[in-house]
């Protein structure tokens, strides 16, 4: 086991530096970010000291190993615009982007698992086929599309929900949260909703294929010989088997969930690292945009990890087979 | 294309074809697309106004309600947009964008991913676990992030969104080909051909590969679903196609800034087309699956 956690853990490693060099790289190479800061009456004089100021004019991968050796002490540079810690920035926007995520991780499962677990008790009725049918949709739909379908109806047209904001917070342990607060989760439940649909169709149609396969299965059917109540057998022995499947993949769909959750902070205008990734892209702040991109593959190493190591506690098979084809 | 015919899995292809007209849903959706692929592609023909000549377009115009008419005589069938185009013609043009932009990434990917998928699967051993290591490591990221990832470093442009796109699909066609490859290779006829003495290369693409297709087709059909919704995500986001160039998604996110406004069909119907094509794409491949049933 500590063999195979690290080797797991060394592994991440080198992707970790690999992405680094990738992004480190790919992102100095576009546009030059002097001339934004520059005025536009600055002569070559002013650049070039605004050039040394930034560290503009040392080679590329002296800059890189500068970057990185401040990376290692948590140090991804200021932001150009906000003129403060990248890295604070994004601890700072990260709550909003989180509580997003998880919110609309509780949908999708608050949704889905009742839906799919419908459907899969009673797979040939028209509400199945409906129940379906909806989560091929919400899965095909750009999310930005339902985003703005929602805005239009919701806010535009009805004037039920706000369009943009957090709405009132709640300071918890030094966290500001809008779950909290009658305000907040008016302004929540629109952006979380959209957010949750590709995840509560993916968890629709996971329940209602582990049903499927497990209530044929012969535990079931010696657990109804042996006269255990139907809704027994559902909550207990079919929930347990119908769980494993469905953890692994929300552990690693969450990863999927803060991706998107780009495309819905812009569209609802919501605080987060995503806004702030988009903006930061608006005005080509690279140290943000660098600090954002490594922050988010660490993110999902880390996150990659996790769910390989729980998978090989769950499942000696994953462990001891070591390939997975 | 011969040796299809001979494929135990699948049937002839007028066998599939005959399965394929029986459905009727799938039928509709396949003529649905191809009406989509006439429009996008005769936009220049059928457009009232070309949209980015600025010489027919006019500011005076900008935002009218579908059905009014300019003072030329032109009527505005779906509005104008805020620069005064009309948002007929726009459309037009902008599903051929989204439409080249789908079917080129879609069939790059397509090409390097069965490559690859192939290689991997021919060769075995190290060669097998490097290339799957490296197909693993990509779909671990999320598609959106990685292709948001690279076009923040390329910029906009066509050509740009097109690599991006293939850059996250490709690894898609790898996997599921190889799959499929390693099943066909060890069945009785590609045993047969290595004692022809055929070659190793000549096997792989002129009997195996053959006998892929139907596979490659139906993800080949979903992929380019979720790369013209990728397209037009990003589009959106502003960081997928020059303003130069509108795609659907480009028009949608223009008229998001009207919406709150009450001018929706700035927004909404570039939507609902880009709903239609990216439903009767995603019909169309969820069909060919269950009509051709590979082993997904």
């Amino acid at each position: 086991m500590a063999e195979f956690i690290i080797k797991r853990v060394l592994q991440a490693m080198v992707v970790l530096l690999i992405m680094t060099v990738l992004v480190f790289f790919g992102v100095n190479v576009i546009g030059n970010p002097v001339y934004i800061f520059a005025s536009s009456e600055c002569d070559q004089a002013c650049l070039t000291k605004t050039i040394a100021e930034l560290g503009l004019d040392r080679p590329l991968w002296e800059q890189y190993f500068v970057f990185l050796s401040n990376l290692l002490q948590g140090d991804l540079g200021n932001s150009f615009t906000h003129g403060i810690p990248a890295l604070s920035l994004i601890f700072e926007r990260l709550p909003a982007t989180l509580e997003l995520a998880i919110c609309a991780l509780a949908m999708a499962l608050g949704f889905g698992l009742p839906l799919g677990i419908w459907a899969g008790l009673h797979p040939d009725t028209i509400i199945s086929r409906c129940i379906m049918a909806f989560s091929m949709i919400a899965f095909s739909l750009p999310v930005f599309w339902i985003g703005l379908i929602m805005i239009l109806t919701f806010s535009v047209q009805l004037g039920w929900m706000p369009a943009v904001g957090r709405g009132d917070t709640v300071d918890v342990f030094g966290t500001e949260l809008s779950a909290l607060t009658l305000d907040g989760l008016h302004h929540l439940v629109m952006p979380a909703f959209t957010l949750s649909l590709i995840m509560m169709a993916i968890v629709i149609r996971l329940t209602r294929a582990g049903m499927r396969e497990v209530i044929f299965a012969d535990y079931i059917k010696f657990a109804r010989a042996n006269g255990i109540r139907e809704r027994r057998i559902l909550t207990t022995h079919v929930m347990k088997n119908l769980l494993i499947p469905i953890v692994t993949v929300l552990g690693m769909e969450f990863g999927g969930v803060i991706a998107f959750a780009v495309v819905v902070e812009s569209i609802f205008s919501w605080p987060g690292v995503g806004k702030m990734l988009i903006d930061a892209i608006g005005v080509l702040d690279r140290p943000l945009i660098v600090a954002y991109l490594i922050f988010v593959v660490f993110m999902f190493v880390v996150l990659n990890l996790l769910v390989d190591i729980l998978y090989s506690l769950l499942d000696p098979r994953v462990r001891l087979g070591g390939n997975q084809t | 294309m011969s040796s299809v015919s001979q494929t135990p899995t699948a049937g002839s292809p007028r066998e599939l074809a005959r399965r394929f007209v029986s459905v009727p849903s799938a039928v509709i959706a396949l003529v649905v697309f191809i009406l989509f692929c006439i429009i996008g592609f005769g936009a220049p023909l059928i457009a009232p106004q070309n949209p980015y000549d600025l010489r027919q377009v006019d500011i005076l115009d900008s935002l009218m309600p579908p059905g009014s008419q300019s003072y030329t005589g032109l009527t505005y069938w779906l509005g104008t947009d805020g620069q005064g185009r009309d948002m007929l013609s726009a459309m037009l043009y902008g599903i051929r964008i989204s439409l080249i932009v789908g079917l080129l990434s879609g069939f790059l990917a397509l090409v390097v991913g069965t490559f690859v998928g192939l290689i991997a699967a021919y060769r075995r051993g190290w060669v097998d676990t490097l290339l799957m290591r490296i197909v693993d490591l990509q779909l671990s990221f999320p598609t959106i992030l990685v292709a948001l990832i690279l076009l923040v470093i390329l910029g906009r442009g066509v050509d740009k969104i097109i690599f991006a796109l293939v850059v996250v699909q490709w690894a898609y066609f790898a996997r599921t080909v190889r799959g499929v490859a390693l099943v066909e290779g060890a069945r009785e006829y590609v045993d047969a051909a290595r004692g022809l003495r055929l070659g190793g290369m000549r096997i792989l693409f002129r009997h195996i590969l053959p006998n892929c297709l139907p596979t490659i087709l139906v993800v080949a059909t979903v992929q380019m679903a979720m790369a013209i919704s990728l397209e037009a995500t990003l589009s959106f986001l502003g960081l997928g196609l020059p303003p130069t160039r509108p795609s659907l998604g480009l028009l949608i996110a223009n008229g998001f800034d009207y919406l709150q406004s009450g001018r929706y069909w700035i927004s909404v119907l570039p939507g609902i087309v880009l709903l239609g094509i990216i439903i009767s794409a995603n019909v169309l491949g969820d069909r060919l699956r269950d009509i051709l049933n590979p082993r997904l």
